[in-house]
């Protein structure tokens, strides 16, 4: 349906498409064999995984002394980590939901890569709390399973109890969610399918979708609603994982101001992961009409907003130390950036509060290779971020004696190369296995704002008269 | 859709067009069996005369009945069962207790939404429909007329009325 459309908006779809068009440049790449740079970087993302395994395993077999955990330092690298990829799994909701609810029309064309990023990355988080856990065939303890110790409930006090519900929820709906916008995607596939091979997956996996009219007025709804809940959802998440810090009576942890200052912080580093993604994903599968300069000059603006909330938050942070009078808690903000890991804590400031400011220049955010040189330097920042919040807290406790610095081991640094090989491989798998763009959504936003469109219809459409 | 039924298919390649055929063929007296698009097309639905859907109401439903099992287990194990003091709280600790209830009420909306949506629209892994043409999933629009259900006019006259509100094709099946 064509919607009334400001002239002065920018074309979501480029290139004068038609809708038979995006059908045919989305599924080219589900169809066609895998190609040369395909192959080269599936290829390097399961060696990755593989050796990432091996020091899994060995910490799962070893135990995790293997890390370099000292008596003061009892989180590190895992919770960071951990942290890191949760917050970088909010943005896949955030676009499909949260934007949905806005009626942003642009998040058409990367919702679906990005749920898909939110997916693994929780994945990724995923493993880490199971690693942290020392023994991972336990994990079930976690849940509120009768049991033979005299039925010992879970805790529902504890805020580790409600990150087991929220993300292990988080997960089943974004999956859910994703799943569903694919299936008439899934359909257009399976209608294409020229071997048997695919006809006979997509067509399972597409359910036996038609296309009528019922089908989709229902289907807008369940969107709709899906949406609606997910935005509270996606909320809770990370609010529910600041608490896992701030109901703590560790100094530098113990802050009301954590829920807020994560979701802003899991935000901005998920729309910077998402950009790195759409930059490289663009380019490989030549997707410069559907994902434009205009999409990148969207998701830099939310980089902007939300990096300058997380720079308010650091500044209030520290202001609120030293306003309390609590001696602990200043002394907290004044070792972190002055102590012996004044280099992590510069390494934030920089990276997150000042790097995000200079997309404020239209043509340093619309410019391809600084867009995506800066997505990175965000994510480099909130690992660092995430790194201060714990170590720094904790590697100077109440008892000067105890003092201690954090080296990680090879297993600390092989367990995060696992999580990267993790999620690189399924991403490539998706990216060749799974269309990449809402080809549905695409078509449904492109009459009423591709100016293009109309004008080549009637133009046709004058031809045959 | 069982192959005995006769159907006449009119295929457009516009959306607007087709939301203006709907309305041209029914004020005809002829009467739409459904129509398929490749997007959702809004108002659409209501033109062709389904009713609203209620798909709302089960959702609301399936996520009273979430909060109501998670306060349930939670007060069960924590107030009845094992009761243990944790930082001095009550045992009906009720503020300590959103987290849960809220993923517990999202789940249960989420997935019983869902399956009430596959199930409501006949969607499930497995199943093969008799599809009426193959391009409603790249770019045609179908309207599908059941020849059986409109004794009144002749299969010309609907395939006439088809014609003059734009459809590019107008084919049996």
């Amino acid at each position: 349906m064509s919607h009334v459309v400001s002239p002065i908006r920018e074309k979501l779809v480029t290139g004068g498409k038609s809708y038979s068009d995006v059908t045919h440049d989305i599924c080219k790449q589900v169809e066609g064999e895998p190609t040369k740079e395909w192959k080269w970087a599936f290829g390097i993302s399961s060696i990755v995984f593989i050796y990432g395994a091996y020091c899994l395993f060995y910490t799962w077999w070893q135990g995790i002394g293997v890390w370099g955990l000292t008596k003061t330092v009892g989180w590190a690298w895992d919770i960071t980590n951990f942290v890191w990829w949760v917050g970088i799994g909010h943005a896949g909701t955030l676009i499909s939901a949260v934007l949905l609810l806005f009626r942003q029309k642009w998040r058409t064309s990367i919702n679906r890569s990005a749920e898909a990023m939110t997916i693994f990355a929780v994945l990724c988080a995923a493993s880490f709390i199971l690693a942290h856990m020392g023994r991972p065939w336990l994990a079930h303890w976690a849940l509120p399973l009768p049991n033979a110790f005299g039925s010992l409930w879970v805790n529902f006090n504890s805020p580790l109890v409600w990150d087991v519900f929220a993300i292990s929820t988080y997960l089943s709906v974004s999956l859910l969610f994703w799943y569903m916008g694919l299936v008439p995607d899934l359909a257009s596939i399976r209608d294409r399918a020229t071997t048997k091979g695919r006809k006979f997956w997509y067509g399972l996996f597409s359910l036996g979708w038609t296309g009528s009219s019922k089908t989709w007025a229902r289907y807008e709804y369940m969107s709709l609603i899906l949406a609606g809940i997910s935005t509270p959802l996606v909320l809770s998440v990370h609010t529910i994982v600041s608490m896992d810090f701030a109901t703590s009576v560790i100094p530098g942890w113990h802050t009301t101001i954590f829920p807020p200052y994560f979701v802003a912080g899991a935000i901005f580093s998920g729309f910077a992961m998402v950009q790195t993604l759409l930059l490289i994903t663009r380019v490989v599968f030549k997707l410069e009409d559907y994902i434009t300069i205009e999409h990148i000059e969207m998701m830099n603006i939310v980089i902007t907003v939300t990096g300058s909330v997380v720079g308010i938050a650091y500044l209030t942070e520290f202001f609120i130390a030293w306003y309390s009078g609590v001696e602990y808690e200043s002394y907290a903000f004044i070792n972190r950036a002055t102590g012996p890991y004044w280099w992590a804590y510069w390494m934030m400031m920089t990276c997150n509060v000042i790097s995000p400011q200079l997309f404020w220049s239209k043509a340093i955010r619309t410019n391809l290779m600084v867009s995506f040189f800066l997505s990175i330097v965000v994510n480099v920042g909130m690992w660092f971020e995430r790194f201060v919040i714990i170590v720094t807290s904790l590697h100077r406790d109440y008892l000067p004696s105890s003092w201690a610095m954090f080296s990680p081991t090879m297993y600390d640094i092989g367990d995060y190369i696992f999580s990267f090989g993790l999620f690189f491989t399924l991403f490539f798998l998706f990216a060749k296995y799974l269309p990449v763009v809402n080809m549905a959504e695409v078509k449904s936003v492109m009459k009423g704002v591709s100016s293009n469109f109309p004008e080549k219809k009637k133009a046709t459409k004058k031809t045959e008269e | 859709m069982s192959s005995t039924t006769n159907y006449i298919l009119g295929v457009y390649d516009d959306e607007d067009e087709v939301l203006h055929a709907v309305s041209e063929v029914k004020s005809k007296g002829i009467k739409i069996e459904d129509v398929f698009t490749p997007f959702p097309i809004h108002g659409l639905d209501r033109a062709v005369g389904h009713e609203r859907t209620r798909l709302p109401i089960a959702a609301f439903l399936f996520g009273v009945l979430g909060l109501t099992c998670a306060l349930s287990l939670i007060s069960y194990t924590m107030v009845f069962d094992w009761p243990m003091i944790i930082g001095g709280k009550d045992f009906f600790a009720l503020p300590n207790w959103i987290p849960v209830s809220f993923e517990g009420t999202v789940l249960f909306t989420a997935f019983g939404l869902v399956t009430t949506f596959c199930i409501s629209n006949n969607l499930y892994p497995g199943n093969q429909p008799d599809l009426l043409d193959l391009r409603i999933t790249d770019d045609k629009f179908v309207m599908a007329i059941n020849v059986d259900k409109n004794k009144k006019v002749s299969a010309d006259d609907i395939k006439k009325a088809l014609k003059d509100s734009g459809a590019i094709e107008v084919n049996v099946k």
